[in-house]
């Protein structure tokens, strides 16, 4: 079996820890992780079926765990994700207002992709930043204390 | 306040390397517990009466002493899942010194026994699990860490290991089932994972905060630990998440039992002018408080015997020109979008939550309906296998109950649009 998910790259990764796991399938969570970084930030059925052989597992027992984790997308989600908090600290300092503004900008609702590609947004739950509410996660980065202007600047400067 | 911080006294410092953390005093608990028999760590943590920062409060010392001699391997896991709506300590603890957690997690993972310990931390941290994993990497370098503890006999392997987004993964097992490569779907206790824990053997699970007392208990005493704070049983340094309607929001360091007003006057008051109207003490899982409750001392006893629970200590601060409904609306998408879906009552009851509340405030619900609400509370509280149904529903029953007010007044505008 050819491997395209599960690279060399990501094998000498990933056998840098493994001894320290009892189980194999301990890894399962960070090598999904790590493959849908690889791969367009989404995980297609071919990749959940590359590690599900891996790992000795049923694609549906993969697949499930996939679609339990919210960083986790069986679909491809654009590329840049908007992940703005929602929950109460942020939603206290105008988090509303902040999906508002992505609506009106990306003209797409929560969770669909812009026709180009180019981002989606959600909704999401508390981010552990709530020192600088309202925030948003784009990618892997955290950005704090926004208005709708800063977040479409933010938001226009990854195009 | 005159107080010296104890958890954040390297803030701002960016001591990530081992030397640099060394120089202020670093790794010298680690060098002291090693000296010390490992029951004699757990002996001194039990005195100490540290209680469990992530939530719970039970005493640390305890849990450990619950793992069984005979079995190995052990574990300790790091819980740095901090998903509690309002919580951001356990980040600023990781970001500010990662080196504490380390020396904590080696102190602890000596006293139980565990050759290997995992920081399983939530996905979104992925700049802290970057500065943990260096940090790790250094401790590996310098002998911290590794085959000989500090030249010692004892070895310990930290491995890092990042979730996938997920608030159920902060409970326990949940968390152990995510460690294990499975959905976070909390498991039945007994067994507790003191006997049955990862991957089937004895483990220990502490919250990161926790982790980070132990040196300070180790090498101060545990005297010295209960010395500070409002009474023996709620005692030590404690870190306080403030955030919401104040105008400096941010993590503040207090002997444990602060009063609210203290805390509140600390974090430069209610922003804008305004008044108090609500105050959530331990995130969104405890039940809300209200203006009149402003002298309650901020410790675990003090709001449990009030009704509310300090529970990670996420302070949200309400002002007086919030819906409350909206603020209950916020809470059960919450717990409805986090439940796991294994419990009948949770999965469903905390979907009901939602839907009410929504009745309610697009204008189309009647008395009856706020009764329902507390109703399908009252129906998932203590129906589930873990604590998250019980969250939800104790949470949004406070709210519909002490703001019931609130609610009503969007059932009235119902009646004047009939009449």
């Amino acid at each position: 079996m050819s491997n395209k998910y599960i690279t060399q790259k990501i094998k000498e990764k990933f056998s840098k820890v493994a001894h320290l796991y009892p189980s194999k399938r301990a890894l399962l969570i960070p090598l999904l992780s790590e493959i849908q970084k690889e791969h367009d930030g989404w995980l297609s059925r071919n990749a959940i079926r590359e590690v599900a052989q891996f790992l000795e597992l049923s694609e549906a027992d993969v697949y499930g765990v996939v679609s339990f984790y919210d960083l986790l997308h069986d679909r491809y989600v654009g590329k840049h994700r908007i992940r703005v908090c929602t929950n109460i600290s942020c939603m206290l300092r105008g988090a509303d207002e902040l999906i508002k503004a992505l609506e009106e900008e990306l003209k797409v609702k929560a969770g669909e992709v812009t026709p180009d590609g180019t981002f989606s947004f959600v909704g999401f739950e508390c981010l552990g930043a709530c020192e600088v509410a309202p925030m948003a996660m784009i990618d892997d980065h955290y950005y704090g204390n926004l208005t709708p202007k800063k977040l479409i600047d933010i938001v226009r400067s990854l195009k | 306040m005159n107080y010296e911080p104890v958890l954040l006294r390297n803030i701002g410092k960016k001591l990530y390397k081992v030397a640099d953390y060394v120089k202020e005093g670093g790794y010298s608990g680690l060098e002291k517990a090693l000296q010390m028999k490992p029951e004699e760590i757990t002996e001194e943590v039990k005195k100490a009466n540290l209680r469990g920062r992530g939530g719970a409060g039970f005493p640390a010392g305890v849990k450990w002493s619950f793992v069984p001699k005979d079995i190995y391997p052990k574990y300790l896991v790091c819980n740095a899942d901090e998903s509690e709506p309002g919580t951001f300590k356990d980040r600023v603890l990781i970001e500010e010194d990662p080196h504490l957690l380390i020396e904590g997690c080696a102190i602890s993972s000596y006293a139980i026994g565990a050759n290997t310990c995992y920081i399983y931390i939530r996905g979104e941290y992925t700049k802290q699990a970057d500065i943990l994993e260096d940090a790790i990497a250094d401790a590996y370098k310098e002998g911290i860490i590794g085959s000989k503890v500090m030249d010692s006999n004892f070895s310990l392997d930290i491995v890092v290991h990042r979730g996938a987004g997920a608030y159920i993964c902060g409970e326990e097992t949940g968390l152990l089932e995510s460690l294990e490569g499975k959905r976070g779907q909390p498991r039945v206790k007994p067994p507790f994972p003191a006997v049955v824990g990862a991957f089937g053997k004895p483990t220990v699970i502490n919250n990161v905060e926790t982790l980070c007392c132990v040196p300070f208990i180790v090498s101060r005493g545990a005297e010295w630990f209960r010395s500070i704070g409002i009474d023996e049983k709620n005692c030590g340094p404690k870190l306080y998440a403030i955030s919401g309607h104040v105008e400096k929001p941010g993590v503040y360091e207090f002997p444990m039992g602060i009063t609210f007003e203290k805390l509140l006057e600390e974090a430069g008051g209610i922003w804008q002018g305004r008044k108090l109207k609500a105050f959530i003490p331990g995130g969104a899982s405890a039940p809300v408080m209200t203006a009149d409750d402003i002298g309650i001392p901020m410790s675990f006893d003090h709001l449990a015997k009030a009704g509310s629970m300090l529970g990670s200590a996420a302070v949200i601060v309400i002002d007086d020109n919030t819906c409350m409904v909206k603020v209950a609306k916020t809470i059960a998408h919450f717990f409805n979008h986090e439940s796991c879906g294994q419990c009948t009552p949770c999965r469903e009851g905390t979907n009901w939550l939602e839907y009410i509340i929504d009745k309610v405030l697009s204008g189309k619900a009647t008395e009856k309906d706020i009764d329902l609400l507390t109703g399908v509370c009252n129906q998932i509280e203590g129906n589930c296998l873990c604590a998250l149904g019980d969250a939800a529903a104790m949470s949004v029953r406070s709210i519909a109950i002490k703001f019931k007010e609130e609610f009503m007044k969007y059932v009235k505008k119902l009646t004047l649009v009939r009449e």
